[in-house]
Order: structure tokens, then C-alpha cells, then sequence
């Protein structure tokens, strides 16, 4: 899925800091029976977006104008629940590349890297100023500094973690499939000689 | 890690398709890839077109997806259709010492043959065929023995239940099991299946048995697997696939297979069971204080009392079908146990077999003829009520004593309500209408 290649993005952020959101809240399971990674996004935060007669549910951030950006900003224990791919393909699929959170999530974690979002984990206390921030001035840049695995807004900064094979797919815009694919010919000699 | 056999079906695959065709990329080797309709298959009239939009194109968007891809698929109505976990060991396609994977939890089954054998998500379909590897961190190991034999009546679903009742739901969380002991090496191959594949319903994603004699024979002139001179090869290798002396594990549990009796579930996994003539425990017989609202809770939802015995407890349905325990074995132990009689008036069956050629044989040897006579509907191949994909669903508030692997809430119908048990004793409750000891019924 990973086509694009990550090493730096300055952009606007869309704050959600409710915490524990699980992945039926991401994408309710009335949309799992779909027959292309596509158009999840429509649906993404479905419930939360529209109500029961498809109507924008104003004061949620993503129908709030005033928030854009590929960041997504959100509380503790982002992902939790079901481990449905589906989430990750609808937060790609809306146009965020980022997560920032305090916690993630373990299948969560794996499913995004494993389609190009990145999860960002932050401190508690730099989440929390993070989203007051974003709230009061909505048009404040944060920078995501994959290489250096910093991230920053106004002169706020910090570090976060990544495995570093995971770190290399993004930066080189390739995922597992690439990667494996680089070794095509070895495994093809393998298959043969095992056939 | 390279995977030598990829099981596919309707439900996980397309959009591992999908990305493919973004790529430009081929199914890396088509030989190494097999597919199968089943999870949304309909088990009525299945020459019809499916009635359900949804799961028709399901079923339609694999068949395209095969045909683009030259991949095999055995469509509605070829005589190798029928449950993944079902048709891979029937066609010699489940070979010793594969690694084996496929878009569905219950991969765990083909380890029965001494196999890495797991599920997988759909990107990591996508990774297989487009490359036939899979990136994987090593999980611990762990050893599970059943010591001497199992008593009358017993079979090896109530090893397994037993099993999963001792370790807890999450037990082998993180661990490949090993299988051993006398006991198991008594099994049939299609009961070690049974075994194999409920590894993951204590959490473990894979669990397998080391090969041997009775594996060899199974295998020997199935449709896929080495013939003549090639088998004989094949099996010196084979042999070579035993347990190392001395071979040390993370963990090793043992248990007395004469203390295993036929087993039933109570709640909402499949830790939650208990030997049939047990009672449900009482909260405070609970062994972790966190458990007991959940456990309130699951009993709520199956209309059932702490402190209380199952046996004698009326049922609606029976469901003789799943990955777990639809192959002909299966049937015969139904078949064997209903010769001559007749369901309980108000009870509903379904016997669901794993594939076509189940579904052939049995008819080939009378079952069919048993199963009508006892009122018992034998019906077409497909996952069925084991996870209601399809019509097939048990409705709300009603119980089910089911052959398949999961009692979730919900799993065979909305509000439905599961009792996992063998075949032989979810035969004795069609013919009583009751959860039934089965030991009282072949005296
Ligand atoms: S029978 Fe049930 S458990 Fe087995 S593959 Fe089908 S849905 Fe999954």
C-alpha cells in the first residue's frame, strides 16, 4: 500500500482527544463487507461524523472547517478493540498519515505501519498541550521529523520511538511487500530448489 | 519465513487482490496457492445463484480474482469445494513439514500433519502471494501432553474443550504448541485436526503434532500428494520430522487423559466449559476476581445460573458442521449414534459437512439415509452456523449444541446461544432434546 514516501510533514492537525477510541468507533463493523481497501474513509468515524439521518454532527472536529491537515490527534489507547484492518485502511483512506497519541494499541500499531499511517507516540503531558494548542490557534503547524524521530509546534518538541525496520519502509516508501519483493531472487531459487 | 502452501477464501482476499493490481504484481507462485468458496456459501440449493447481494459478490469477486490470477479455485459445486481447513488435508494438499498459512484463525488445523501452520491478516495475504514469504516474530513454545488413554464416550474435541478449560481463552497467548503424550498419538488424523485447530481459541496461533505412521497413512494416495516412488521418498523425510530428544519447551503443561470426560461450554469462550456432568461454577468459586463480571455477564447472556448442571437442560438446534468437526469421521460418530432412532420432537439439526467429498462418501455409505430416517437434515458444504455468515443463523435466545469452535456472543445468529461439545454428544442431545451425558446412552 505504502507508495509514499515519509521523511518529513509540516501540516495542520485534526484533534479527537477522546481517549480508549476502539476500532469499531474508527469504522463500525456494518462497513466490513466491502471488497476493496477503498472508500473506507467515507465512513471513517462514522457514528461519531453523522447521525441517524445522515446529518454532520457539527461540533465534531472532522466536520469542523476550521481543522484540516494530514495529522490526526487523539487521547490515550487509540485502536483498542477489534482488530480489524479496516481501521487503518479508513484512516488512510480520509488522508491522514499520522496518529499522535499517548498510547496505541498493539494491532492498531502493527495494521497502520502496515499501511503507510504513522503512529506517533507522545508523552502524556505533551499530548495534552498539544491538543489545548491545536484547539485555541487550529491552524498551528506541527512537523513530523521521521529521520530524526522528532516532532514539534511552535518551540514545543520532542522524540518518539520507532522500530527501525518499520522506520526504513516509511522513509523508503516501502512496506513488507517490498521489502520482500528485494528478494525476489533468492526465493525464488529457494521455491525451485524446494518444489 | 517461506510458505510453501496459501489457502484462500471469499472473505479475506479481495482486497489483497486489490493491491496487487495496484502494484502490477503476480501471484508469485500459483502452484503454492489454492482457493475455495465456504464462509458465505449458502448449504441449500447451492446450484442456485446466491440469494444475498452482498456474499454473492463476495464469492463473484474471488472467482474473477482466480481466473485473472490463474489461481485454482474450487467454486460452488466442484467436487473438491468445501471448507478450507477441510479440503486441504482431503486432497494431500497439507503435506509434513510445510509452513502453511491463510487468511482465517483456524490454519492451526493443518499442524495436525506436523506443520507451521497459522492464520494471517489481509495485508499479510497480500504479502503472500505477491512474494510467497511472511515477515514473523518468533513465538514461544509449549508443550501440551495427554498421558495415558480416554475413556468411553470421549473423543478428541473433549481433549481439546478440557485443554482450553484448564489454560483459560487466552492460556497459550503468544506460544506455538506441541501436542504429545499417548493419548494423542491414539488419534485418528482427522481427530488430531479437531485438536490442532482449536489451538487458537486458547490463544496460541499455532499448534501441531509430530508426525508418524498414522500421518503416512492418511496421506498415502490422496489426490495432491506423492504417489508410488515419490511417496516412499517423501516418507524417509517425513520420519525425520519427529520430536528431538531432549528438545526443551517455554512451557509444559500435562494432563491425565483418564480424568478427561465428555465436555460442554457454558459461556461466552470457549475457556468456559466443563465436564458434562459438572455444574457451572459460582462466582465466587472464580479463580480471578477480574473475571467476575465478565462471567455475570456471560451467564445473563445465556439465560443460565451459577451453581447449576447443564445436563437435562433443554436445547433447540443442533449444529454438526465447522472446520472443527465436519469431516467423515465426524459423521459417522453421528451416524453411528442415531442408527435406528429419531430426534426429540421441537429439536432442529443440521448436519453440515466439510466438503463435497465428505458430503459424497457419506452418502456413499448409507449416512445420508441414517440422517433422514432420524429426521436430521444433511445439507451442502460450507462454514454455515458456525459463524452465521450465511442464512444459516440460530435465532435470538435460542440454544444451539454445536461442533464448532467459538460460543462468542452473537457468533451463530444475533443473541444466539452456543453449547460447544463433540459430535457424539451433540448426536445424544438430538435424539434426548437435552444436554445429555453420552456415556448413558452406549452403556
Ligand atoms: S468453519 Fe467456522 S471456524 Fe472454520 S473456517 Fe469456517 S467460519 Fe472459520
Amino acid at each position: 500500500m505504502s507508495k509514499d514516501k515519509f521523511i518529513k510533514l509540516v501540516s495542520a492537525s485534526v484533534p479527537v482527544p477522546n481517549e480508549n477510541i476502539d476500532t469499531d468507533q474508527i469504522i463500525p463493523a456494518r462497513f466490513l463487507k466491502a471488497t476493496t481497501r477503498e472508500g473506507f474513509g467515507e465512513n471513517l468515524f462514522r457514528d461519531w461524523r453523522y447521525d441517524s439521518n445522515n446529518n454532520p454532527i457539527k461540533d465534531f472536529a472532522l466536520n469542523n472547517s476550521s481543522y484540516s491537515g494530514k495529522i490526526l490527534v487523539a487521547g490515550k489507547n487509540f485502536g483498542c478493540g477489534s482488530s480489524r484492518e479496516h481501521a487503518a485502511w479508513a484512516i488512510y483512506d480520509y488522508g491522514f498519515r499520522v496518529v499522535v497519541s499517548s498510547f496505541f494499541a498493539d494491532i492498531f500499531k502493527n495494521n497502520a505501519l502496515n499501511n503507510a499511517v504513522l503512529p506517533v507516540v507522545v508523552s502524556d503531558s505533551f499530548l495534552k498541550k498539544l491538543l489545548e494548542t491545536i484547539q485555541s490557534n487550529p491552524n498551528t503547524q506541527v512537523s513530523i521529523d521521521l529521520e530524526n524521530q522528532k516532532i514539534g509546534y511552535d518551540n514545543q518538541s520532542e522524540n518518539f520511538e520507532i522500530n527501525p525496520y518499520k522506520k526504513e519502509c516509511l522513509i523508503n516508501g516501502y512496506d513488507d511487500i517490498d521489502y520482500l519483493l528485494n528478494l525476489n531472487k533468492e526465493v525464488r531459487e529457494f521455491d525451485l530448489a524446494h518444489s | 519465513m517461506f510458505i510453501d502452501r496459501h489457502f484462500i477464501h471469499e472473505v479475506t482476499s479481495p482486497q489483497a487482490f486489490d493491491g496487487l493490481k495496484k502494484r502490477g504484481l503476480h501471484v508469485f507462485n500459483i502452484k503454492r496457492t489454492t482457493a475455495t468458496a465456504d464462509h458465505n456459501v449458502p448449504t441449500k440449493d447451492q446450484h442456485l445463484p446466491i440469494k444475498e447481494a452482498l456474499s454473492r459478490h463476495q464469492v463473484e469477486t474471488l472467482r474473477k480474482n482466480c481466473k485473472e490470477f490463474g489461481v485454482e479455485l474450487y467454486d460452488l459445486g466442484h467436487p473438491f469445494q468445501g471448507i478450507v481447513h477441510i479440503i486441504g488435508p482431503e486432497l494431500g494438499l497439507t503435506l509434513p513439514g510445510m509452513t502453511i498459512v491463510c487468511g482465517d484463525s483456524h490454519t492451526s488445523t493443518h499442524g495436525a500433519f506436523g506443520n507451521i501452520a497459522f492464520g494471517i491478516g489481509t495485508s499479510e495475504v497480500e504479502q503472500v502471494l505477491a512474494t510467497q514469504c511472511i515477515l514473523q516474530y518468533k513465538p514461544k513454545s509449549m508443550k501440551i501432553e495427554i498421558t495415558g488413554t480416554i475413556g468411553k464416550g470421549v473423543v478428541s474435541k473433549d481433549i481439546i474443550l478440557y485443554i482450553i478449560s484448564k489454560i483459560s481463552a487466552s492460556g497459550a497467548t503468544g506460544f506455538f504448541v506441541e501436542y504429545a503424550g499417548d493419548a494423542i498419538r491414539s488419534l485418528s488424523m482427522e481427530a488430531r485436526m479437531t485438536i490442532c485447530n482449536m489451538s487458537i481459541e486458547m490463544g496460541a496461533r499455532g499448534g501441531l503434532i509430530a508426525p508418524d505412521e498414522t500421518t503416512f497413512n492418511y496421506i498415502k494416495g490422496r489426490k495432491f500428494a506423492p504417489q508410488g516412488e515419490a511417496f516412499d521418498k517423501a516418507v524417509i523425510e517425513w520420519k525425520a520430522l519427529t520430536t528431538d530428544t531432549g528438545a526443551t519447551y517455554d512451557k509444559v503443561l500435562s494432563f491425565d487423559g483418564s480424568d478427561i470426560a465428555p465436555m460442554i461450554t457454558y459461556g461466552t469462550n470457549p475457556g468456559m466449559g466443563m465436564k458434562v456432568t459438572d455444574r457451572i461454577p459460582t462466582v465466587e468459586e472464580l479463580k480471578e476476581i477480574s473475571e467476575q463480571t465478565s462471567f455475570k455477564k456471560s451467564l445473563e447472556y445465556m439465560g443460565l445460573k451459577q451453581g447449576t448442571q447443564l445436563l437435562g437442560k433443554s436445547i433447540d438446534y443442533v449444529f454438526i458442521g465447522s472446520c472443527t468437526n465436519a469431516r467423515i469421521e465426524d459423521l459417522r460418530e453421528v451416524a453411528s449414534m442415531v442408527k435406528g432412532k429419531k430426534k426429540a420432537a421441537g429439536v432442529e439439526v443440521w448436519v453440515v459437512p466439510g466438503s463435497k467429498q465428505v458430503q459424497e462418501q457419506a452418502r456413499k455409505e448409507g449416512l445420508d439415509k441414517i440422517f433422514e430416517a432420524a429426521g436430521f437434515e444433511l445439507r451442502d458444504p460450507g462454514c454455515s452456523a458456525c459463524l452465521g455468515m450465511n442464512e444459516d443463523k440460530i435465532p435470538a435466545g435460542k440454544y444451539c449444541i454445536s461442533t464448532s469452535n467459538r460460543n462468542f456472543e452473537g457468533r451463530q445468529g444475533p443473541k444466539s446461544r452456543t453449547f460447544l461439545a463433540s459430535p457424539l454428544s451433540a448426536a445424544a442431545a438430538a435424539i434426548t432434546g437435552k444436554v445429555t451425558d453420552v456415556r448413558d446412552l452406549i452403556s
